[in-house]
């Protein structure tokens, strides 16, 4: 099948490229960012996907599978142009689908649509409403791209529509937010509060986008595959050090001494738990994650042992 | 029986699928729970030592849910029903409680509640533990049940119905129970509820001697046998009171005949 992959340069959509040609698909692929090395046999186009050259690439290569991972999060990209490249990005690839006849259209969302608060359930299923975005208004362009994605399940019948919310990925790409949130040695925690983080291992996370190729589900699905962990736990068991701190001192400390960048909203996801149940996907596509929570872990830690271990 | 091994050793039987990180799916860790187990083993044991009867009507395995009174201002109530669990269950079970939602905001609280399984009150929770066939541990007097004065100790409030249509859309037996001497444990005189708010929580409870910390007093469980009742959870509310009445029934039953040998005089 002609495969097209908005947002293919990041770390899971390369080794979704990869993956796609291997099992003998024609793989094209558009981004602003850089892909040196591309792979012999994959199609690159460094263009911005709202751009009219972006545009041409569906014109000549008419996909019948497009993966749209062209959003960004606050940890990337900052203030208006965020959202822009979400709303904007996300309006014109499904407008192009339709134009050009696409068969299947896959979004690659996020499971922190869902948003962390005091009152929100574990295990969330895909009928649950977004909720805290008010204390984290970082978050709102995701999760109205994440439901204008949707809408194309009524607006374009034509057209097969997934709407994945993916768990935190984590492993030897080292992107990701998680993945960013533990680049450092010491990795802060609230005091007081250690809640689950739910996250699969990249290879698993491109494995249940290809099987989602494969499958065509119709709908909303949760992706997540070994169970949550506090986490204090994946900070040490990926060789980090814990360092509890109360909130105003994490406010003050976020980017400095080694400490991770975050924008303040995203302390609520340090204080409480966004943790999906991925029953249905699996139920729909046959998906079994290959890495447990350790192993997945362990990646991590090979792939990025702390820098200088100082003790 | 529960002596002979140790808190850790007894963490180790309970059955829940935890990981090699000794974390269960829902966070609940086996290092958190072996801490709890240590000081509510102390309380249930020495401070308030508990008696406990009718152990055997709660099943040893599958879904069930444990409906009781409440019972002293602060949950010492809910503790030693955890207690009674770990300790005088052989294999022990965990006893997850629905707790009342402003636990979660405040930091430790709300890593403590989650680690050792106990979470927010809200029905997701309460079906899909239910469906795991976990052990549920259920209040229906909620807040207004802790907020009961000294004098009115052997009293029940109005029971919410919330968790008959959830054992009935689970098919999940209910086992009452009645639990005695909290009220005189914490014997709360007035509730301070403007002093709640200022911290946030729904009210604090004021003891003639300031503190609402409990006196040793001795406490009393009793586990009455399992009840069933016929439906799916989506009944009339009519059918639905006319079962909570039983179960409250029930419980009222267990809280006289035990009040009555707290007394001395014959049950």
């Amino acid at each position: 099948m002609r495969v097209l992959i908005p947002g293919i340069a990041g770390g899971i959509g390369r080794r979704l490229a990869e993956t796609l040609q291997r099992a003998g698909h024609d793989v094209a692929g558009v981004d602003i960012r850089p892909w040196g090395d591309v792979p012999a046999g994959i199609e690159f186009h460094r263009v911005d996907i709202r751009k009219r050259a972006a545009e041409d690439v569906f014109r000549r290569q008419r996909p019948e599978v497009v993966i749209h991972m062209a959003t960004v999060t606050s940890l990337m990209v900052r203030g208006e142009e965020r959202s822009r490249i979400n709303l904007g990005g996300t309006r014109a690839v499904f407008e192009h689908c339709r134009a050009y006849g696409v068969e299947h259209a896959i979004f690659v969302g996020r499971h922190t649509f869902y948003g962390a608060a005091p009152d929100s359930p574990l295990f969330h299923t895909e009928d649950e409403p977004p909720l805290a975005l008010h204390t984290f208004p970082e978050l709102a362009d995701l999760v109205a791209a994440d439901l204008y994605a949707a809408t194309a399940l009524w607006r374009q019948p034509a057209l097969t529509t997934s709407v994945l919310r993916v768990c935190y990925s984590l492993g030897p790409t080292g992107q990701g937010t998680l993945a960013t949130f533990l680049r450092g040695r010491r990795v802060p925690i609230l005091i007081g509060y250690d809640p689950l983080f739910q996250f699969l291992h990249d290879d698993d996370v491109v494995r249940a986008i290809a099987l989602t190729v494969e499958k065509r589900p119709r709908g909303i699905y949760n992706v997540a595959g070994p169970q949550p962990l506090p986490l204090s736990t994946v900070v040490r068991e990926t060789g980090r050090t814990v360092v509890p701190l109360p909130e105003f001192l994490v406010k003050l400390a976020l980017g400095r001494a080694g400490l991770p960048r975050l924008p303040p909203g995203a302390l609520s996801h340090i204080q409480y738990p966004v943790v999906v149940d991925a029953s249905a996907f699996r139920k729909a596509t046959g998906f079994e994650h290959v890495f447990d929570e350790g192993a997945t872990l362990r990646a991590y830690r090979e792939a990025f042992p702390p820098p200088n271990p100082g003790r | 029986m529960a002596r002979r091994d140790s808190i850790r050793a007894r963490v180790d039987r309970l059955e829940l699928p935890f990981d090699e990180f000794g974390v269960d799916p829902y966070g609940i860790s086996k290092k958190h729970l072996a801490f709890a187990y240590e000081v509510l083993g102390f309380l249930y044991r020495r401070y308030f030592s508990v008696e406990c009867r009718g152990i055997e009507n709660v099943p040893a395995r599958g879904r069930a849910m444990l409906v009781g009174n409440h019972s002293g201002g602060i949950p010492i109530d809910g503790m030693m029903v955890i207690a009674s669990m770990f300790y005088a269950m052989d294999p022990p079970r965990l006893a997850q409680g629905m707790v009342e939602k402003f636990i979660n905001r405040f930091p430790v609280a709300s890593l403590w509640s989650n680690r050792t399984g106990q979470f927010t009150g809200l029905p997701e929770h309460a079906v899909r533990l239910l469906e795991e066939d976990r052990l549920l541990m259920v209040f229906p007097e909620g807040a207004r049940g802790t907020a009961k004065l000294w004098s009115e100790r052997y009293s029940l409030v109005d029971f919410g119905t919330g968790f008959m249509r959830l054992a009935l859309r689970t098919r999940t037996p209910i086992v009452p129970f009645g639990f005695l001497g909290g009220g005189d444990a914490v014997p709360t005189v007035l509730n301070a509820y403007a002093l709640g708010k200022l911290v946030g929580v729904p009210y604090v409870p004021v003891t003639p001697y300031g503190l609402a910390l409990p006196l040793p007093v001795k406490l009393e469980i009793e586990y009455g046998t399992p009840m069933r009742f016929e439906g799916d959870g989506s009944e009339d509310d009519e059918v639905i009171v006319g079962y909570v009445d039983e179960v409250k029934r029930r419980i009222a039953e267990m809280l006289d005949r035990g009040r009555r040998l707290r007394r001395g005089e014959p049950a």
